[in-house]
């Protein structure tokens, strides 16, 4: 068989050879180990030794000629039983073409440089999605990206890290920045209806509830800035005061709504369900109560604590509604919090009432009132956003009778508080009145569970809150 | 008052009376600048002396072998006299060794260690024989520049043969036949190491046989001899003769430095045999005899020499201490800020 | 410098060193290059092939095989007024000269505050990749440019061989002139015509780019550049900075990219302790801290004494360009 003699490398650092003299033609006879051609390089000059006996079949490059180490120059035919393959030509100084095997398992290679850090885990649910900077992200802020938070005023428990595992880079500081300070504070956050008061319905647009705010470490964190006043009349075309015909630039905190909103949608298969609510005892309950209320506690008695109680103790009885979907399995959450989406100028927060669970009905009326002011304010701070389970959103006081909200933060539910409406309603015995009636809408992660338990869960809310009536406060 | 008595003929080889006796005051006059470092330094006012007694004799004949503005000079630190006798400030020994920022190194180097440039006297650091390469590559520029009548002078000790540069250095000088001559000043002692523990062979210039190079030995005792013996050698370098390696032998009298103490490897009584040695004795006797000089004359020099060397000493204490922002300078030329 | 002549010359590196002392020994008749086997047989590289014939024995000087004073006569030569280079064959044999040149070259002035000064540039060939085993194989900067009074430049594009050489020649303080084995035949490049030179002490941006900062010098600036290339395929700006300088290192051009891109990876042949990727780490932390964006990283030759003869030993210890790509990556998207 025929083998194919290369250029080989006579010496350090050369990287070509020139065919000094062939010395032998084509079909000479040539013994393994016997010169058959005089390379020569600037260097040095050398003859170098046949790999195998055989015949010289064919020259290909010419005496005179130079050509690159590695370049086939010669074929020589093998003749002899045990003429194997071999190699390209091995003269001293030539690299091996074939590795020859370890003689000892080579050791693991020591890692260069520092240990990549530990990857914390994302909660479950999304990269990221909804969970913003937990509090393993945090503690992994460089020196560039605290100096640059410090100058441009940005809260980074709000900016979103585009980094490895989450990381806050320098980049994703700068980029809040660009934004204008309140467009980091409103990283995560998205408008939400004020709460007011039930009225008559008003012909208002629907603005459906979306994903959660971020998600905060525990421990001091410095208060958020001010929110922004409304863009000035200025013929700018802005989320609060749109030109049709225009492009409304992105803010961050769209930006960052936007993903959001995406993200749940996509991830969490939504489905839908209501129930109607007789509210009439429970409104009567109220307008008794409140001017005292108000008296003594300082806050304003609203429905929605009464309603965030009653959706505390249907989620003990349906715990798979406080619970969020992973692959391992769907995680059924300890800790009862409760968001309450709140409207802050354009912007929108989910502040959380932790271990909702303890609180009355006048302790939850006080610490949602403090939310909400906080909320309005730009105070709200790292603990009052983080850890939500379940959320409430009072969709009706913008005067919707019907909700479809998004689910938030990986949560297995959320919730809508709709418009109070005076309808006739075929009560005990046949007989119509004219009740208060509120529509309860119920989005659930059909990951977690089906129609069967939402629905129970939503009846026994329902139950729970037309029986209000006699709540002690 | 000398009387020129020839009665007993001696072999002054060319040098004049006056030579004769600057050869004596240079021999008196290293001596006690060489104790005043020991005494300052037991007195506590200077950390750090060497020692150079008993090698006035080299050094004041080698002086004179000297071609002032011609040759150049490579010592080592036991060459305080012979610096002084080709032309250097006595004062600047005792600026080293107050380590002055007025000396000419500013203070740098340990005391006995000098430079002149502008004289001829090449700067060296302490390491043994690492200035021996640097004395070949300047009697090669010599050689390279076509310079006849100049000359390299390179001393060192019985110790810094036994250095690899050394050997390096004077191979060198031998393949190419430099102008320059291998002086060592063969005190029998390395600091501690006797010359039996140094080598196998008793005298040093045997080992000039060894490189082809010529060689020669001397009486390091009479500075007279060594004149003529280097004044010889030098004046082969000088017209391209070739390279000389001579012998001049003397005795170390006291320790190596301040800091040692020769007490702990050597015997008082031999020591003391070798004063028979002294060079300065020797030379004193000579000038009597011949009636180059007198007892009194003698007294006078002793007198002079002290004072000034009193003085020398005095107005060195005098000046301050380098200033601190000096340990940045002339680490590469112009300015140059080290990082700290 | 203005240039003599307009135009460039396509040269190699070992070529742009030839032509560089050709030039040299042309103009400046105090110039003279000593070492082993320089003259007749012309150097191992065959650098200075002719140049005995031409220039002549005196200055032309086949030295004893005596490497300590191979430096040390040239510090003799040096301090009396000639312009010596001195050459040590291989990096590797560098050793018994330690004294010379960190004990006397770097001391010369210091210690004679100024009255002696020794312009002696030392040329050596260091660096691996090329079956040159345990003694033909070693980075030896390290060793050196811990010493305050000395210089030390390891260029390795042609165009930068002769803009320093020059200078090391024309410096008045010590310079080891530190030349690649690898990168002799490996790298061409156009080389301006005429005489010039570059100042030593500056680093040059190879490659601009703001995502991650990489520095290094000799065969790995190449890898480095071709790495920088790959990434950049893939939209990933990487700015690639090549020493050229060790001491002086140019601080300034690596802070001002540092603060461009707030990372900053170390790519060096010779052994990781202790090499100039730690003294670069130190400085950009006492001077950047707060521009930093991720920690700083330095890809470096094991710490073992050399590498083997053996392609495998030799391929372990050196790094492959694909790992120099990797960490990029890796670095970019921290």
């Amino acid at each position: 068989m025929a083998t194919t003699i290369t250029m080989p490398q006579l010496g350090e650092s050369v990287t070509e050879g020139t065919v000094a003299q062939w010395l032998k033609k084509p079909g000479d006879a040539i013994e393994k180990y016997e010169p058959f051609v005089e390379i020569s390089t600037d260097k040095v000059t050398a003859e170098v030794p046949s790999p195998v006996s055989g015949v010289l079949k064919e020259i290909i490059v010419k005496e005179g000629d130079t050509v690159p180490t590695g370049t086939a120059i010669a074929v020589i035919d093998e003749v002899g039983a045990a003429a194997a393959q071999t190699a390209p030509i091995d003269s001293p100084a030539v690299e091996p073409q074939t590795r020859p095997p370890h003689a000892t398992p080579a050791p693991a290679r020591p890692q260069s440089g520092p240990q990549p850090p530990r990857p914390f885990v994302a909660r479950p649910g999304s990269r990221n999605g909804g969970a913003l900077n937990p509090p393993e992200v945090l503690r992994r802020v460089s020196p560039a990206v605290r100096r640059l938070a410090r100058e441009n005023n940005i809260d980074l428990t709000t900016v979103r890290g585009s980094g490895e595992h989450g990381r806050i880079t320098a980049n994703d500081v700068l980029a809040a920045a660009a934004q204008g300070p309140a467009a980091a504070m409103a990283a995560g956050i998205m408008a939400a209806p004020e709460i007011r008061q039930p009225s008559a319905p008003t012909p208002t647009p629907l603005r459906p509830a979306a994903p959660s705010a971020p998600i905060q470490p525990k421990g001091p964190v410095p208060p958020a800035a001010p929110l922004p006043p409304a863009a000035a009349a200025s013929g700018r075309s802005t989320y609060d005061r749109p030109i049709p015909g225009t492009l409304v630039p992105l803010t961050q905190a769209r930006k960052i709504i936007a993903q959001r909103m995406v993200e749940s949608k996509h991830t969490a298969p939504h489905a839908w369900t209501m129930v109607e609510v007789d509210v009439t005892d429970l409104w009567n309950l109220r307008q008794r109560e409140k001017d005292k209320f108000q008296r003594e506690k300082g806050v304003a008695l609203t429905l929605l604590p009464f309603f965030i109680h009653a959706v505390v103790q249907s989620l003990k009885a349906y715990p798979l509604m406080n619970a969020r979907f992973t692959d391992e399995g769907i995680q059924v959450l300890k800790e009862i919090n409760v968001g309450i989406a709140v409207a802050a100028g354009s912007n929108l927060m989910v502040p959380v009432i932790r271990h909702a669970d303890n609180y009355s009905v006048a302790g939850l009326a006080v610490e949602a009132a403090k939310l909400i002011e906080k909320a309005r304010f730009g105070k709200v701070g790292a603990d009052d956003l983080t850890g939500g389970t379940f959320t409430v959103n009072n969709t009706g006081s913008n005067g919707s009778v019907l909700s479809a909200p998004i689910l938030n933060g990986g949560q297995a539910g959320i919730v809508t508080m709709e418009a109070v409406v005076k309808r006739p309603v075929v009560v005990d015995d046949d007989k119509i009145a004219i009740r208060s009636m509120m529509n309860v809408c119920l989005s659930l992660d059909h990951r977690v569970v089906d129609g069967a338990i939402a629905s129970a869960f939503l009846v026994d809310l329902k139950k729970r809150i037309e029986k209000m009536s006699q709540l002690a406060l | 008052m000398a009387k020129a008595v020839e009665s007993l003929a001696f072999e002054r080889h060319g040098l004049s009376d006056e030579q004769l006796r600057w050869m004596l005051r240079n021999m008196h006059l290293q001596r006690t600048i060489d104790n005043r470092g020991f005494q300052l330094n037991r007195q506590g006012k200077i950390p750090f002396a060497t020692g150079s007694e008993g090698h006035e004799g080299i050094h004041a004949g080698a002086a004179l072998a000297f071609e002032r503005g011609k040759d150049v000079l490579v010592p080592y630190y036991r060459d305080a006299g012979l610096c002084i006798g080709v032309g250097m400030e006595p004062i600047d020994v005792l600026l080293g060794m107050f380590a002055r920022g007025a000396e000419r190194q500013g203070g740098r180097q340990f005391p006995s260690h000098f430079t002149h440039r502008a004289i001829g006297i090449m700067s060296f650091s302490s390491i043994i024989a690492a200035h021996c390469p640097h004395a070949a590559g300047a009697a090669y520029g010599m050689k390279y520049r076509k310079e006849t009548g100049r000359a390299v002078l390179c001393c060192f000790g019985d110790g810094a043969t036994s250095e690899g540069e050394w050997h390096e250095a004077v191979n060198f000088s031998a393949v190419h036949n430099l102008p320059i001559v291998w002086l060592c000043e063969n005190n029998e002692w390395a600091i501690s190491t006797p010359r039996e523990h140094q080598m196998a062979i008793k005298d040093i210039v045997q080992k000039a046989d060894g490189y082809g190079m010529r060689g020669s030995i001397c009486d390091g005792s009479d500075p007279i001899a060594v004149y003529q013996t280097v004044k010889d050698a030098l004046d082969r370098a000088r017209s391209s003769g070739g390279p000389t390696l001579v012998e001049a032998k003397c005795y170390r009298f006291l320790s190596h430095t301040t800091d040692d103490d020769d007490r702990t490897y050597r015997s008082r009584e031999e020591v003391e045999k070798h004063r028979s040695l002294d060079p300065i004795l020797r030379h004193e006797r000579t000038l009597l005899e011949h009636g180059l000089i007198t007892v009194e004359e003698i007294e006078a020099l002793k007198k002079d020499v002290l004072r000034e060397v009193n003085e020398i000493t005095d107005r060195a204490e005098a000046l301050p201490y380098p200033d601190p922002s000096q340990l940045y300078v002339n680490v590469y030329e112009g300015t140059h800020e080290p990082w700290r | 410098m203005a240039l003599a002549t307009a135009g460039t010359t396509t040269m190699n590196n070992v070529e742009a060193v030839r032509h560089t002392l050709y030039e040299a020994l042309k103009a400046d008749p105090k110039t003279l290059i000593m070492g082993e086997d320089v003259g007749a047989r012309g150097n191992v590289f065959l650098i200075t092939k002719g140049f005995l014939e031409e220039f002549g024995p005196e200055r032309i000087i086949d030295t004893p095989l005596a490497e300590a004073s191979i430096v040390g006569v040239a510090v003799g030569m040096a301090m009396e007024g000639l312009r010596p280079i001195a050459e040590i064959q291989f990096a590797d044999f560098i050793y018994p000269a330690f004294n010379q040149i960190v004990g006397e070259a770097a001391k010369t002035r210091y210690r004679s505050n100024g009255d002696y000064t020794c312009p002696l540039v030392i040329r050596t060939p260091y660096g691996g990749g090329v079956r040159g085993a345990l003694s033909h194989s070693v980075s030896i900067e390290a060793l050196f440019y811990h010493v305050p009074g000395l210089k030390i430049v390891a260029p390795s594009f042609p165009a930068d061989i002769k803009g320093l050489l020059n200078a090391a020649i024309d410096d008045p303080d010590p310079v080891m002139f530190l030349e690649h084995k690898k990168t002799y035949r490996l790298v061409k490049g156009e080389v301006p015509n005429g005489h010039y030179t570059i100042p030593i002490g500056k680093a040059e941006v190879k490659i601009a780019g703001d995502a991650l900062t990489a520095v290094s010098y000799g065969l790995y600036v190449h890898q480095a550049i071709e790495a920088a290339k790959q990434l950049a395929a893939d939209g990933l700006s990487v700015e690639v900075i090549d020493l050229r300088s060790i001491r002086p290192m140019d601080r300034t051009t690596i802070l001002e990219s540092v603060r461009k891109t707030r990372k900053l990876l170390i790519i060096q042949e010779d052994n990781k302790f202790g090499g100039i990727g730690a003294e670069i780490s130190a400085m950009v932390v006492e001077e950047a801290f707060f521009d930093l964006d991720a920690p700083i990283r330095r890809l470096a030759g094991p710490d073992v004494p050399a590498m083997g003869y053996a392609q495998t030993l030799e391929e372990e210890f050196m790094i492959p360009t694909s790992r120099m790509a990797d960490t990029m990556r890796e670095m970019v998207a921290f």
